[in-house]
């Protein structure tokens, strides 16, 4: 493979495509609701009606808006259609050349739509995620070319230049982590990509790697050049099968293409990936947990340093990093840091997916520059509830979290200003709660989730969490005490400054930033106690950080 | 200085931390002049009486009965003291545990269904108290003021504890004066 | 060798470069608790006894994985970290069922010690009393899980010094425990070696000799440090 060739490819590709082509969404959300039925009826009306030259019916990846899945749109004309069935897959064709259609119509132009601005996730719902062709028309693996004309720092200040910082969820510069990969002396590296998207609620990275696995493999490759390295990993968990799949056919078709393996665009760098399935911990999110995971070792996280980047897969240094992360690269690559740099906020630059999940009515994938308040992205682009109820709460980064009221929603969403208030970016879960949610029932629900997967490597995240989780449900109960609630808050900052990694570190989030804004919800609980008790002198600061 | 109204109560526990106050020896003799035994196993008297300066509680309450009568020694006393791990951590009382709810330990340690033999399990709430589900170490019932560890704790903890209560001081937390077991 | 000089608990120490806190502190006579450290094996930093407060970083740091560095400012004893051992301890003395009174390890314990020497004298936390078996399979010892910490001292021991890797760890959260190879009975393991180390490794009563009663398991943990000093160095006293 050359650069000609690549050229030649998205050429061929494009002289192919019919002057019209109607598009289904076969990304899991849409899948689920029987996308596969409605584009093979596409398919099948296209071929009946003798259109078969200036239209083609093709699977895409997702356009986003989950809630009106499966979703059908037609291309140039903009069209869209939504909760289609495969009933009405005949008369969206019809309705091309001016038929009827009782399908719904979904205006392509509302503010979930228009508001939004794509880097990551440009192409989705628009190329087939299944051909690598279709990935090079759009032009795929053009980052890559770009990226093996520079040396390998050229790249590593480029990324450092553009601001990146890591989608999956802590936020620490991509530059750096790739610049001290890149310092180790030469010899066995490692990239791996970080697909074991765990948060409840949460699925951007799956839509990332069922949509664009190309994307993906590109970025990791730009990195392996960048750093050094010519072996990488997708760790992807096993609950999605479908981007295994695409991953998988989209690593077998790079091969094939020469975009992967030896003499990459004829020039010395040889990079192979290989797909490794999480067995379902969500520990394994956890860089260090992940790496022994790979090494087929127990999931479990060990203690920082050395961090990977010095030393990591089999004790070599590894640069590891989130899907959306990898994804982001080849647009860096191809429009330069510059570019990149000037979308976003002056510490948190370029865009973020957010999966906008809950009680919101327009439910999906949204892409927007850092910086775009919480309140665009629920009211404008989510369109509020569902049932037009009072927004009270989003919950963002999942069970490492927190819940942000609704007085706070003209925050930012950047990572400095979501931690100020007691949350985090995370890797992108949003989930809209209205005046029905209970707090303290959504805090024991995460607290839940954190105690069943914990590892049970360290004593405050194996034990903590199962005592604070005993301590909420005692509380929803409404037997707790403010005893119990004294307790609740020291064995919260308990589990948070002494646990191992990550899981247990954050935790107490949800309970804490919910403490914080919805303390009357947990004081109505409370219950008088039985016997006066001595005022409780805790030496616990707020925080001892 | 007043006489200290001292009572002693036993809960669920094998009554070996009594003992063991009886092993202070001749210093009963120095300490009775400081106190008055108002209640306890070890004196002639059926009912908690109010006003209690200090109550040392031996074992776990394991029962209705004994948690009846934790709140009552608690609502009638000034300082209560958990007096050895059964009432610290319930400790042998408290290995039922595991083994289920109260009906399923009955039924386990009975063994009525195995044998066979047709008796009737001793849980006929007129005769005998209830057995609470789960036992309980003493602070889980009702507020403890000072814990004083050991199975049984020996006579010179005891001693110890008693001289820093009598003389209105902090009992001392040593290594030594509160290692469990 | 490279030496650097810190201040732990305001006393200025000496240690060599790469040494951890935890030894650097050992070597001057300043005490940190620990309970899943053993000398002679990697370290898990997973009790999280021996965390302490080090001047400029935001974090407490594990002092067994926390190398000293030149003019480091460490604090081992301050409330905060003294109420958070105790807090640790307690959460062990809820998590399994850990009575001293008829333990094999009473008096031998270093669960146990510890609670006594970082003020433990009850535990505020509800008592999960799980199920756990005690498995006797094995001709000269046994573990008891209602004992068991999981500070994974004998897996490491076992893989490190024996290098059989009999001991693991299976499921996860509180359901975490002990596994021999592939989950048998210990007695039936195919790559024990009934050397008995992963019994002198435990600090508390889960592993012990059959036949051992109430305060009679004595267990003698330096000696696995001075076996592989002696291996490194290869220097044996007969």
């Amino acid at each position: 493979m050359d650069h000609d060739e690549l050229l030649r490819i998205a050429d061929a590709e494009r002289a192919k495509a019919k002057p019209n082509e109607i598009r289904c969404c076969t990304s899991s959300g849409c899948r689920a609701s029987g996308s596969a039925d409605v584009l093979k009826q596409l398919k099948a009306s296209v071929a009946a009606n003798g259109l078969n030259d200036t239209l083609t019916a093709v699977g895409v990846g997702c356009p986003g808006l989950c809630s009106a899945g499966p979703v059908v749109m037609s291309h140039p004309d903009g069209g869209m259609f939504g909760k289609v069935t495969a009933e009405q897959a005949k008369g969206i064709v019809a309705a091309l050349s001016g038929g009827a259609t009782d399908a719904q119509r979904i205006d392509p132009n509302q503010p979930f739509f228009r508001k939004q601005f794509r880097v990551v996730r440009a192409t989705a719902g628009q190329i087939d995620p299944e051909r690598i062709e279709s990935y090079i028309a759009v032009g795929g693996y053009e980052g890559l070319y770009q990226a093996l004309q520079k040396r390998p720092d050229e790249i590593v200040t480029d990324v450092t230049a553009s601001g990146l910082r890591g989608r999956g969820g802590a936020g620490y510069p991509t530059g750096l982590k790739w610049a001290t990969v890149e310092k180790m002396p030469p010899g066995q590296k490692y990239v791996i990509c970080n697909g074991d998207e765990g948060d409840p609620g949460a699925f951007m990275d799956r839509s990332v790697m069922e949509d664009a696995p190309h994307q993906v493999l590109e970025g990791m490759a730009i990195a392996a050049y960048a750093v050094g390295a010519n072996q990488g990993f997708i760790y992807v968990r096993a609950e999605y099968p479908l981007a295994i799949e695409r991953l998988q056919a989209a690593i077998t078709q790079a091969t094939k293409a020469g975009l992967l393996g030896a003499n990459i665009f004829q020039t010395p760098f040889e990079f192979k990936v290989e797909i490794r399935i999480g067995a379902g911990a969500f520990v394994c999110g956890e860089e260090t947990a992940l790496i022994a995971s790979v090494q087929g070792l127990r999931g479990t996280p060990r203690p920082r340093p050395p961090y990977p980047a010095e030393s990591g897969l089999w004790d070599r240094p590894t640069l590891i990093n989130n899907v959306e992360t990898f994804a982001t690269i080849p647009a860096i690559s191809r429009n330069g840091a510059a570019w990149f740099a000037a979308i976003g906020t002056d510490r948190s630059k370029g865009t973020k997916i957010f999966s906008l999940t809950g009680k919101v009515k327009n439910a999906g994938l949204v892409e927007v520059p850092m910086g775009t308040t919480l309140r665009a992205v629920v009211e404008e682009l989510g369109g509020g509830t569902a049932d037009g109820k009072a927004v009270k709460a989003v919950q963002t980064g999942g069970p490492s979290g927190g819940c942000i009221p609704a007085s706070l929603l003209d925050t930012p969403i950047d990572y400095e200003s979501l931690g100020k208030i007691g949350s985090i970016m995370g890797s992108g879960g949003m989930i809209v709660m209205d005046d029905t949610d209970r707090m303290p029932e959504v805090a024991r629900f995460f607290m839940e989730f954190c105690a069943d997967e914990s590892c049970g490597k360290c004593v405050p995240c194996r034990v903590g969490t199962v005592q604070l989780h005993g301590l909420l449900t005692k509380l929803v109960e409404r037997k707790a005490t403010r005893h119990d609630l004294d307790t609740l808050v020291e064995l919260c900052q308990l589990v948070r400054d002494t646990s191992l990694c990550g899981l247990g570190q954050s935790a107490p989030n949800p309970v804490l930033s919910t403490i914080r804004y919805f303390a009357a919800e947990y004081e109505a609980l409370l219950q008088p106690e039985e016997f006066a008790r001595p005022p409780r002198a805790s030496v616990i600061p707020l925080s001892v950080v | 200085m007043d006489r200290v109204r001292l009572a002693t109560v036993w809960l669920g526990g094998c009554s070996g931390c009594h003992m063991s106050f009886l092993d202070m020896d001749e210093w009963l003799i120095d300490l009775a002049p400081h106190i008055d035994l108002v209640y306890s196993p070890l004196a002639d008297a059926k009912e908690y009486p109010d006003g209690v300066d200090v109550a040392l509680v031996e074992g776990a309450v394991a029962n209705e009965e004994n948690r009846h009568m934790a709140k009552v020694l608690r609502k009638r006393s000034k300082v209560v003291v958990s007096f050895g791990d059964c009432a610290v951590n319930g400790n042998v009382t408290a290995m039922r545990n595991p083994l289920g709810k109260s009906l399923e330990v009955l039924r386990t340690s009975y063994l009525l269904e195995s044998a066979g033999t047709g008796l009737k399990l001793p849980d006929d709430r007129e005769i005998v108290p209830v057995l609470l589900d789960k036992v309980l170490p003493l602070h889980a019932v009702v507020p403890v003021d000072h814990y004083l560890p050991g199975c049984p704790p020996p006579a010179a903890r005891i001693r110890a504890i008693v001289e820093d209560l009598l003389a209105a001081r902090t009992p001392s937390r040593a290594a030594e004066l509160i290692r469990f077991g | 060798m490279a030496v650097v000089t810190l201040t732990i608990d305001g006393k200025p120490v000496s240690a060599r470069a790469g040494e951890s806190v935890l030894a650097a502190a050992a070597e001057a006579g300043i005490r940190i608790p620990t309970l899943c450290h053993l000398d002679g094996v990697s370290e898990a930093a997973a009790c999280r006894l021996c965390l302490v407060q080090v001047e400029g970083r935001g974090r407490l740091q594990a002092a067994c994985v926390t190398a000293a560095a030149e003019g480091m400012v460490v604090r081992t004893q301050t409330d905060t970290l003294r109420e958070y051992r105790k807090m640790i301890l307690e959460l062990l003395f809820a998590e399994g069922n850990h009575v001293c009174a008829v333990c094999v390890a009473n008096g031998n314990c270093e669960l146990q010690a510890a609670a006594a020497d970082l003020g433990m004298d009850h535990v505020r936390y509800p008592y999960l009393n799980p199920v756990r078996p005690v498995d006797v399979s094995h001709a000269q010892y046994a573990v008891d899980h209602n004992r068991c910490i999981l500070c994974t001292r004998c897996v490491r021991t076992c893989d490190e010094i024996e290098g059989a890797h009999t001991w693991d760890v299976a499921g996860r959260g509180t359901l975490s425990h002990l596994i021999a190879d592939m989950g048998q009975p210990w007695g039936e393991s195919a790559t024990c070696t009934s050397c008995g180390k992963c019994v002198q490794s435990c600090p508390t009563g889960a592993l012990f000799r059959q036949g051992s009663t109430v305060a009679e398991m004595t267990k003698d943990r330096e000696k696995l440090g001075d076996l592989v000093l002696a291996r490194r160095e290869k220097k044996w006293t007969v």
